[in-house]
């Protein structure tokens, strides 16, 4: 009976990972080289061609920060989750179509219904098992999409257009391509930020120990269903504010670009590049979204190339490419005091 | 002295089975309570009832005076219970202080404005968080890597993390699933002297253990159950000598008279 | 009245037969096969290549050469699960559930634009079309074709149905589905079961790919999709995992339709079984046929 205690049998990689690489992606730098890079990339190619692709890159990075909340953080199988880019781009689309007004004014609105779909869409599911989650927001997906197609308010199938842009003070006109660049990098550097500092907080911490065990979880107090709902909320939020900025790059919706390849090729970032790693996200999300582009023969068959890669990737890296790491720095001596928090016990 | 856990009438039934037949009994302040009973009597499964995990089929528990029968866990846990599972329920690819600051989930000091802006609540929060669990990683006597997944640390080890995150929780009721298994004997002699430790924290524990001499050594009072019920109570001195427990373990017709060991 | 419940229960039998797939495996292993209905849509390709490569096929003889190709289309469907079981889905076994689940997402999309870069991204007619009188019953509009087509998927469950109640490999698949442990440590060699059923499974659904070509008469490489999803209500709704609740659950969803186009409109389709899904799943996740099941930690 003693004999499993026995420290030896413990796996020996007990320590950090330690290739160069390793720590050069794990540095503090990568995010402001990420950053320099993306304020430098129009110095390179400016063409209108160039913008508009890396502004789509953009808005991808920002949809897939905001899936790995929910499957990377809280380890939920969202197969739907362009649906909340859709209502952020059509309540953002009408609203500033109706009224004349630039999208910017568009925001608390689009915060409102995101939040609201995120609610429909996770209060009854989220008490499901996960495989029927999965199925459930796929089927959401759909149900959104096929909406949109069939009511005269989004337009029916051709969708809304000539949406008014961002933002106009006085000179400075928001729908320059490369002003609108500028914007969306700044913005979804924000938001990455935002989603990466949420995962190292208290609340990413439960996200994490209810993808881990659930049980355990409640165990500790932690309401997981409370936990889950606003890990959609936040999924929802970032998917929808991706929805104004699509909108305003293309000055049109349409329900086209809803379907559930999109929502697939969200997941597929977030999947390859590393589930809950942000780093890695926003990597998977650039090479899927800016690959394609970069070797045209590559271009007709990449789906099929993404699918493999997903079952490869599974079989052989379950955690994705670069998943994210188990270790953290520790204290670097031996505290002798007991914290004044921890000494009060029992209050 | 006050009642910190009381159990009354407590049923449990899955399907026809009844796992829990009316068990009743209260745990008072800085009290060690050992419940014993061989496999299957409805140790667990009570266990289970008290933290939330199993609708009991009726009776009712109530923590520090608190009506808490068919409450969710975390809302229990809100209450004063923290607990640890018969195997273990740690968070495998977490780090060790990341498993112990999950107990602390409830001391919050922090929202998600906070985590999103760095606010200086944020910062003095996350250092309190992490203060806190390597103060109770030290409690438990935790000796090894902190920061790295817990499930690369070996069974003995991981046992006392599970015990740090529950003490973590600062409750004033402590529940543990079989503490002591698949540990060897100089691991259960300190573990005999952490639940003197905690005990003097001012938590009460309620244990589920196999290894009579712990129990004996350890508990204040005991409780013996046998297909769902309770059949007998007392000190370890009583229990000893209570012959409906020598059947209970030894079967009616003392034969062979076989030793029940740590069975 | 009687034409919505006729048009019901012929579209139900085709969910039905896809839902058998499903729920078989579902019941088995606890994997959604999310790629399942991509299997139906490689049926449907398959059963294309063969009578596109028999060249031209008299009218006379169509429902013979039909009923060949069909074969032939489910054994090669049938291959092609095992094949994905095998190398997507049982290295993950024990893995957890979220990594299988994407592993299915990715056998589907690389189906799906396998077939697209195969055939070509446009939908194709199928070279054979089932042709036949149209009888007035009861005051519905049936066809031949669709009375052929409902005999061959109502044979093909009741050929099921006898395997599993009656033969041991049947009799291993329950016995799995209740405790895998168990039964492998009852000497029941679970691998070449679970082998044998995605075969089954797959080759149900290969089957109803081929139907669906030949009543339809034009096929696409993403017309799994939408089917796929909709097996997937079916098979919810008569209880995942039970093999009787799949065909119900089929021939429900069949007639929730039929009623549901009627009411609402034909573009709400989709919609209103998505609903029932939703609602099923929220209300109850066993199903009409499943059973409650206590879950203990």
């Amino acid at each position: 009976m003693s004999e499993n205690v026995d420290a030896t049998l413990a796996p020996q990689r007990l320590g950090p990972p330690r290739s160069p690489i390793s720590r050069l992606l794990e540095s503090r730098l990568i995010g402001w080289v990420a950053l320099a890079a993306a304020l430098l990339a129009p110095f390179v190619t400016a063409s209108p061609y160039s913008l508009n692709v890396m502004t789509t890159a953009a808005i991808f990075v920002l949809l897939a920060s905001g899936l790995n909340i929910v499957v990377g953080y809280c380890g939920l199988l969202d197969l739907g989750y362009i649906a909340f880019m859709a209502v952020g781009a059509y309540t953002a689309g009408i609203i500033s179509k109706s009224f004349e007004l630039p999208l910017l004014f568009t925001i608390p609105a689009v915060l409102v219904m995101t939040i609201l779909a995120g609610l429909i869409i996770g209060a009854p599911t989220l008490r499901l098992r996960s495989d029927y989650l999965a199925i459930v927001t796929l089927g959401f997906g759909e149900i959104t999409r096929i909406t949109a197609n069939n009511l005269s308010v989004t337009g029916g199938p051709s969708g809304i257009f000539g949406i008014p842009g961002l933002l106009k003070i006085g000179g400075l006109d928001v729908e320059n391509p490369a002003v609108l660049y500028y914007l969306t990098v700044l913005v979804v550097s924000l938001f990455v930020l935002a989603s990466a500092r949420l995962g190292k907080s208290r609340l990413g911490r439960a996200w994490r120990f209810v993808r881990e065990d659930e049980d355990a979880a409640e165990a500790m107090g932690i309401h997981t269903y409370k936990v889950k709902l606003l890990a959609y909320i936040f999924g929802a939020i970032w998917g929808g504010l991706g929805g104004v900025l699509f909108a305003a790059h293309l000055s049109a919706v349409s329900p086209q670009s809803f379907i559930f390849l999109q929502s697939a090729l969200v997941l597929m970032a977030v999947v390859l590049g590393g589930m809950g790693n942000m780093r890695g996200v926003v990597i998977g999300a650039l090479v899927i979204s800016l690959l394609p582009e970069l070797l045209r023969d590559f271009a007709s068959n990449r789906y099929l190339v993404f699918g493999l890669l997903l079952v490869v990737v599974m079989v052989f890296r379950p955690q994705g490419f670069w998943p994210a790491r188990g270790y953290e720095r520790e204290r670097a001596t031996v505290d002798v005091d007991p914290p004044a928090v921890a000494t009060e016990q029992g209050r | 002295m006050t009642a910190v856990l009381e159990v009354k009438d407590l049923q449990v039934a899955f399907g026809g089975v009844k796992a829990v037949d009316g068990l009743s009994f209260s745990a008072h302040e800085r009290e060690i309570i050992a419940v014993i009973g061989p496999n299957g009597a409805g140790k667990t499964s009570a266990f289970n009832c008290i933290t939330g995990f199993y609708r009991p089929t009726s009776g009712s528990v109530r923590i520090k005076g608190l009506e808490t029968t068919g409450k969710r866990p975390a809302d229990i846990a809100a209450v004063g219970v923290t607990r640890t599972f018969q195997n273990l329920r740690l968070f495998p690819d977490l780090t060790v202080l990341d498993n112990v600051r999950a107990g602390m989930h409830l001391y919050g000091g922090q929202n998600w404005a906070d985590a999103i802006l760095h606010t200086p609540r944020f910062k003095r929060s996350e250092a309190m968080y992490t203060d806190e669990a390597n103060y109770w990683l030290d409690f438990v006597g935790f000796e090894g890597a902190r920061g790295v997944p817990v499930r690369n640390l070996s069974y003995g080890q991981q046992k006392r993390v599970e015990i740090a995150r529950a003490l973590a929780r600062k409750a004033e009721l402590l529940l543990l699933d079989e503490p002591a298994a698949g540990l060897n004997y100089s691991e259960k002699q300190q573990l005999l002297v952490l639940c003197g430790r905690i005990r003097d924290l001012g938590t009460s524990i309620v244990l589920i253990e196999h290894d009579m001499g712990l129990v004996m050594e350890l508990s204040e009072r005991i409780i013996v159950m046998n297909f769902g019920r309770e059949i007998a109570v007392g000190t370890p001195a009583e229990v000893k000598a209570n012959p409906a427990v020598i059947e209970a373990y030894l079967g009616k017709d003392d034969e062979g008279a076989q030793s029940n060991g740590d069975a | 009245m009687t034409q919505l419940i006729w048009d019901g229960l012929f579209v139900g039998s085709f969910y039905a037969l896809i839902a058998l797939g499903y729920s078989m495996v579902y019941g088995i292993i606890k994997l959604l096969n999310f790629a399942h209905g991509d299997i139906y849509m490689l049926g449907a390709f398959i059963g294309f290549a063969l009578l596109t490569s028999m060249g031209g096929i008299p009218a006379s003889l169509s429902l013979g050469a039909l009923l060949i190709v069909l074969l032939v289309s489910m054994l090669i469907t049938g291959g092609a699960g095992v094949l994905i079981e095998r190398l997507a889905y049982r290295p993950l076994r024990g893995a957890p559930r979220l990594a299988v689940l994407i592993s299915a997402v990715g056998v589907s999309f690389s189906l799906e634009y396998g077939i697209a870069a195969i055939a070509g991204p446009n939908p194709r007619a199928y070279p054979i079309r089932l042709e036949g009188g149209v009888f007035e019953v009861l005051g519905a509009r049936a066809s031949l074709p669709q009375i052929v087509l409902m005999l061959i998927a109502a044979g093909l469950m009741v050929a099921l149905n006898f395997y599993i109640q009656k033969t041991s490999t049947g009799r291993a698949m329950r016995s799995i589905a209740l405790d895998s442990n168990a039964s492998l440590l009852m000497g029941i060699n679970v691998n070449a079961v679970i082998t044998r059923t995605f075969f089954i499974g797959s080759a149900l659904a290969g089957a109803a790919g081929v139907m669906a070509g030949a009543y339809y008469g034009k096929i696409d490489f993403l017309m799994g999709f939408i089917i796929g999803l909709k097996a997937f209500t079916a098979a919810v709704i008569g209880g995942i995992g039970n093999i009787k609740g799949a065909m119900l659950g089929g021939l429900v969803l069949g007639f929730v339709e039929a009623f549901g186009s009627q009411w609402f409109g034909g573009q709400w389709r989709d919609v209103f079984s998505f609903a029932v899904l939703i609602l099923f799943l929220t209300l109850r996740p066993t199903g009409i046929l499943g059973e409650r099941v206590t879950e203990r930690m």
